[in-house]
């Protein structure tokens, strides 16, 4: 049986990037990983878009067989109910928003009855989740959609390569804040570390490094 | 001091008509633009706008051309194969010379063609979006922030020139987040449109926004003026930024996304000891001509790097009166050229000159 890890929030907060930094990370950790990618809602920067990468790896994943394809098809593979029988850890990538989590609700019972975590990704320098209030707005629809409730968040605040120490700080605040009107723990806060300099960074909670691979091509 | 927000480049299109007085947004779905639209549904009702889905693309380009002759700023968005349906109301709209925002976040063609990013809608929006004779003012930003401030510019310059404006973005820059900045500036105060068919209220002579003339001399010299405002836009308004173009003996010239890659590549080159410079058209009509006829001066060759066939080769050329070797490097089809290509290029090109 899977243990399966759900990966929730607001369009662009960061879902995909999250998504494979911690496939990759178990992986390395000699885990047996699967990314399953549930996100039918973008056309671009989806975590099928990253096979190659994930191959190197070992990770496996299962996605639309039209990701990165000139076909607009909101489509999920049969073989998404392989997720149920794989060995290790499934980590799903869900769409943004309550549109890309009705995709997940065709199998939230089977979801519930294999037992999961899902964690709600928030990024407070993201248009239209700047305040706890909007977060916890944007979950409620999401958890209505998916009927598959959060049980816990994961501060991802950035600003690309704008990122300083103030603003993983600012957004820990603002984090800790949406987790608390949800009534979550707040698991985690990421830093590119690309960017930030951890011994620079004030007492945040649990501190997890992440590398930037969702990214344009230039 | 205003705040950074990441935001997609189609939802920063959207925020920034708002906040350069659009309240009236005419469109019909499609990939890859479709953040802006669904953006402007959920915003326009809280601040009393307009968001209205039409039947069709023509429907709503037609919406944006009545919208504006009415009085107010209007504007549509769509990607490549939506914009080839709206053309007829653009071409209406240049012969009522009523000033509008059309948005094209271009995907791979022709036909239907594919989803992703393309700039194969170059000829298109420079030199025929629809029939008749006429131009429109083309931008062509190249990252998010520049989207934003490039939107109130196309209005206010459609406004003052009295003609529609096209933002010549493509599937990437749509799609891709980056950090932006609003500059605070109030409430924004819209040109007088003192033309427009807004009720003259037995106060005025009424007005007349239309494209048909019944006689052809009242045709032509109508067209004749235009054009006498195009010399004008042309002389005034061109647009290019320049990166190392001073000592360079290979200039590229490459706009939106492709300039970003090009960029890279310029780079790449100088790290190598090539002499690379990048000259980036932000507006493709007005055609930056005069800052590409003074690089022309120093430079030894020209390389248009193009997310197409090869569409702005031509006015390269012509810029530089063919006085350079002009080469292309491109891909087509929804393919984005990477910064390793265009170095080989660049090296090839280079040892040529």
């Amino acid at each position: 049986m899977s243990k399966i890890i759900i990966i929730y929030g607001h369009y662009g907060c960061g879902k995909t990037n999250l998504s494979l930094n911690l496939a990759i990370d178990l992986a390395l950790k000699g885990e047996k990983v699967t990314i399953a990618d549930m996100d039918v809602v973008n056309p671009y920067f989806r975590s099928g878009d990253y096979k190659d990468l994930l191959a190197k790896y070992g990770i496996d994943i299962v996605a639309s067989d039209f990701s990165h394809t000139n076909l607009d098809l909101p489509s999920i593979p049969a073989t998404m109910y392989s997720i149920f029988v794989r060995e290790g850890t499934v980590i799903i990538d869900v769409g943004g928003d309550d549109a890309g989590a009705y995709a997940l609700g065709r199998f939230s019972s089977k979801i519930k009855e294999a037992g999961y975590e899902a964690y709600y990704v928030v990024n407070g320098k993201r248009t239209l989740t700047t305040t706890p209030e909007e977060a916890v707005e944007i979950l409620r629809e999401i958890e209505s959609a998916s009927s598959l409730p959060a049980t816990g968040v994961i501060n991802n605040t950035h600003l690309q390569n704008f990122t300083t120490s103030e603003i993983i700080k600012e957004g820990y605040e603002f984090a800790k804040k949406t987790a608390e009107l949800l009534s979550l723990p707040l698991v985690a806060t990421t830093y590119p570390k690309e960017y930030v300099n951890e011994n620079k960074l004030e007492a945040v909670g649990r501190l997890v490094p992440v590398e930037v691979l969702v990214k344009p091509p230039f | 001091m205003s705040e950074r927000f990441l935001m997609k480049g189609n939802e920063a299109l959207a925020e920034a008509a708002i906040r350069a007085g659009c309240k009236h947004f005419f469109g019909y779905p499609i990939t890859p633009q479709t953040e802006l639209a669904a953006y402007m549904s959920k915003r326009m009702p809280k601040i009393g706008g307009t968001y209205l889905q039409a039947e069709s693309e023509l429907a709503a380009a037609n919406m944006v051309l009545g919208a504006s002759a009415a009085g107010v700023r209007a504007m549509t968005s769509s990607s490549s194969p939506g914009i080839s349906l709206k053309t007829e109301a653009i071409s209406y709209m240049a012969g009522s010379d009523v000033p509008a925002l059309i948005i094209n976040v271009q995907r791979g063609g022709p036909g239907l063609g594919g989803i992703q990013p393309s700039q194969a809608d170059y000829w298109q929006a420079t030199k025929a979006t629809g029939h008749g004779d006429f131009q429109i003012l083309v931008f062509a930003p190249a990252t998010v922030q520049e989207m934003v401030d490039l939107v109130s510019d196309a209005f206010d310059m459609a406004d003052k020139y009295r003609m529609p404006a096209m933002i010549l973005a493509d599937g990437m820059l749509g799609q891709m987040m980056e950090p932006v900045e609003f500059k605070d500036e109030g409430e924004k105060v819209l040109p007088e449109r003192p033309w427009a068919a807004s009720g003259h209220q037995n106060k005025r002579k009424h007005n007349v926004v239309n494209s048909l003339y019944l006689t052809p001399q009242a045709l032509e010299s109508l067209v004749v003026e235009r054009f006498e405002r195009y010399e004008k836009i042309k002389a005034t308004e061109q647009r290019a930024s320049e990166y190392l173009t001073e000592d360079a003996d290979i200039i590229l010239v490459a706009f939106g996304a492709s300039a970003r890659v090009a960029h890279s590549a310029v780079d790449m080159a100088r790290a190598q000891g090539i002499k690379a410079g990048l000259i980036r058209p932000i507006t493709l009509w007005p055609f930056p001509t005069d800052c590409l006829k003074k690089a022309a001066k120093t430079a030894k060759g020209f390389l248009s790097v193009e997310m197409n066939m090869g569409q702005m080769v031509d006015d390269v050329k012509l810029a530089i009166d063919c006085s350079r070797p002009v080469e292309f490097f491109g891909r087509t089809g929804g393919v984005i050229p990477t910064p390793n290509e265009i170095l080989e290029k660049i090296i090839k090109f280079g040892g040529e000159l």
